[in-house]
């Protein structure tokens, strides 16, 4: 087996906030103890409701921004910010919304080779462009749009740019924000049949966000469920759909609607919203929601452990 | 009799390109005490359709209807002033997004009651009781407190609470959500449909869903009617619908459901939805249809029977055929 394309170990990242002259500053933590490893080929998917430190990953991923705890490796190189410069064309990322990622005042083509001109100063313009019309071949975009502008492309064919553009410099790793939640079920499909052709094709290793679970039970092939910056379950797509530990997870399946009309089916119903980042509460962070918890759930913290995969649960599923 | 009957619906807009055509001779009814959803992809008509009905559109937008009744008053016939009596009271709606369509100048007590006192004659006590009383019929917890909440202290939840606690106010008869659940979390999504169903049933009103998510028609919708490109395709009992779609272009939105999947390539519908200035002549699926031929992509097509689920469809697939086609 290939050394893997990211490895984040402890991975957190706390933000500071307010604070004034006399009163001390509460610090938000976004994310702790992300623990992760991609192979080329591989896709892992991050799941969770908004304010579970999803994008925040993204982020520190994406070297947007330095942890504030734990390491990152990217393709065998550890992400310090010396190294940042060098690791920057091999970690790519593609946004939600294709209406606002893309410069509206630039033609395709200059979307498209922007990431060149400044990544790879030695080449040239014709091998810019020959590279940028062999991408929209690949992401299947027609010639003729290299000089069109944004605006005459339909949400679709906008996310095929996005993914283009981050396709452009060749990367192993490609971080996926939710890249198909703004668009409509029939386009939906096509974006993500070329997102796995794309992985087949150049052994890309995908860090695919996403709250819905019908996209991720399709594409992943491993999971990774967050809920208040922390992971609470993690493992293959297949043992966390099936058998899910954590009441969380269990909770989250539950929720999401299904397509098949079926009146018999209970849902779990969770009380209650997440809490405020800046409050989470002592013990397990679920406890308040959980129909299981008692006092020892209140009272410490459980660790992400266990067998046949690991959930952050002191009275697991299926136990 | 059907509390909301609307037929022959058109909605167009003048825009400097020319006029464009929203909604396209759709034909809406409702019963009483009934669910329907309304299912489409963004430009299929279906917010439009509703806002015409509640008069939302501006003045660029030209309506015509042969009918438009609610309860027998023909709404068509009413003067703006007569009409907003209606509106707010009997028939009322909810926003998608929770978060913008709550003002945030005034507090969330403000905007209930501000209900209340134009559409019922109650006093100041009586309409401050009725307020918390909605409050906790939606599920807010510690009501007479959140009264006093301004809009940006509240959650996505929290906010999408109030506006059904101001659609719920003067106990409509008809209840239109458009997108009610689509910027919420699914752990939320799911409390706020219970929620509704709940109203539904014990309030006996009549409820129109408009959204995007299959899944959501599913598990809240009786009825559903299809939309594409501003026309209805398709209207089935819910079960029948998602068992055996007549009309191709609903049959393809399912197969392309991730969750539906039998493969790793999911079945895509080629092509994106026509707009102003592409649209076919003929059936305006026929571009992206694969049971398509000439006379698809030249004479629009008939309205079906009931019994292939009313599809404007030349060729509308029956149980035998799209057995056959598998």
């Amino acid at each position: 087996m290939t050394a893997p394309v990211v490895v984040a170990d402890h991975l957190a990242r706390h933000y500071e906030v307010g604070g004034g002259l006399f009163s001390k500053p509460a610090t938000v933590k976004a994310l702790s103890e992300a623990t992760f490893s991609i192979a080329a080929g591989k896709t892992l998917a991050v799941v969770g409701e908004s304010g579970c430190g999803k994008s925040t990953l993204a982020r520190l991923v994406t070297l947007i921004e330095e942890p504030t705890g734990g390491a990152l490796t990217l393709d065998g190189l550890a992400a310090t910010p010396d190294n940042w410069r060098r690791l920057r064309s091999t970690v790519q990322i593609v946004f939600q919304d294709p209406y606002g990622s893309l410069n509206l005042r630039h033609r395709i083509g200059t979307i498209l080779e922007e990431p060149l001109k400044i990544n790879r100063p030695e080449m040239s313009a014709q091998e810019r462009s020959d590279k940028a019309r062999e991408m929209m071949r690949l992401v299947g975009l027609r010639p003729e749009h290299y000089d069109r502008f944004p605006h005459m492309f339909s949400g679709g064919q906008r996310q095929r740019i996005a993914v283009a553009r981050a396709l452009m410099l060749e990367p192993k790793l490609l971080v996926l924000d939710e890249p198909v939640s703004a668009l409509d079920l029939s386009i939906q499909s096509q974006v993500l049949n070329l997102l796995l052709d794309l992985q087949e094709r150049m052994d890309l290793a995908y860090l695919f966000i996403s709250h819905d679970l019908s996209v991720v039970r399709h594409v992943a092939d491993e999971v990774m469920v967050m809920y208040l910056g922390r992971p609470v379950e993690f493992g293959t797509k297949e043992d966390v759909f099936a058998a899910p530990r954590h009441p969380y997870t269990k909770a989250l399946l539950s929720a999401t609607p299904s397509t098949e009309p079926d009146p018999a089916r209970q849902r779990i119903k969770l009380q209650g919203e997440l809490p405020s980042p800046l409050a989470i509460p002592a013990g397990c962070p679920f406890a308040p929601r959980c129909w299981k918890a008692q006092d020892r759930c209140r009272e410490a913290r459980p660790e992400l452990t266990g067998a046949p995969h690991a959930a952050a649960c002191f009275f697991p599923e299926g136990l | 009799m059907a509390l909301l009957s609307i037929r022959n619906l058109s909605v167009e807009f003048s825009t400097a390109g020319g006029p464009f055509r929203a909604v396209d001779g759709v034909d809406v009814t409702v019963d009483k005490g009934e669910i329907l959803a309304i299912v489409g992809e963004s430009g299929s008509g279906k917010s439009v359709s509703m806002m015409a009905l509640m008069g939302l559109l501006p003045w660029t937008a030209r309506i015509t209807a042969d009918e438009m009744s609610f309860d027998g008053t023909d709404l068509r016939s009413l003067t703006a002033r007569q009409r907003r009596q209606v509106i707010g009271r009997d028939i009322s709606m909810i926003f998608q997004e929770p978060m913008t369509s709550l003002n945030p100048c005034f507090t969330a007590g403000f905007q209930i009651k501000e209900t209340l006192r134009q559409h019922l004659k109650l006093d100041r006590r009586a309409r401050h009781a009725r307020a918390i009383e909605l409050m906790e019929m939606v599920g807010i917890p510690d009501p007479a407190r959140r009264l006093n909440a301004f809009p940006h202290q509240l959650s996505g939840g929290m906010s999408q609470r109030v506006m059904i606690a101001m659609a719920l106010a003067c106990q409509p008869r008809l209840l239109i959500a458009d997108e009610p659940t689509t910027a919420l979390d699914v752990t939320i999504q799911a409390q706020i449909l219970d929620l509704l169903q709940d109203l539904q049933k014990s309030t006996g009103m009549a409820l129109i869903l408009i959204t995007h998510d299959m899944g959501v028609v599913a598990e809240t919708a009786q009825r559903v009617q299809v939309q594409y490109a501003g026309q209805k395709v398709e209207e089935q009992p819910v079960r029948a619908l998602f068992e055996t779609p007549h009309h191709p272009y609903t049959a393809a939105l399912l197969a392309a459901l991730p969750e539906r999947a039998t493969e790793r390539r999911l079945p895509t519908i080629p092509g994106v939805v026509p707009g102003q200035f592409d649209r076919p002549e003929g059936c305006l699926f026929s571009p992206r249809c694969r049971f398509a031929d000439d006379i698809c992509r030249h004479r629009a097509p008939p309205v079906q029977p009931p019994a292939l689920g009313i599809a404007r469809c030349h060729y509308p697939l029956d149980t035998a055929a799209t057995e056959a086609a598998r």
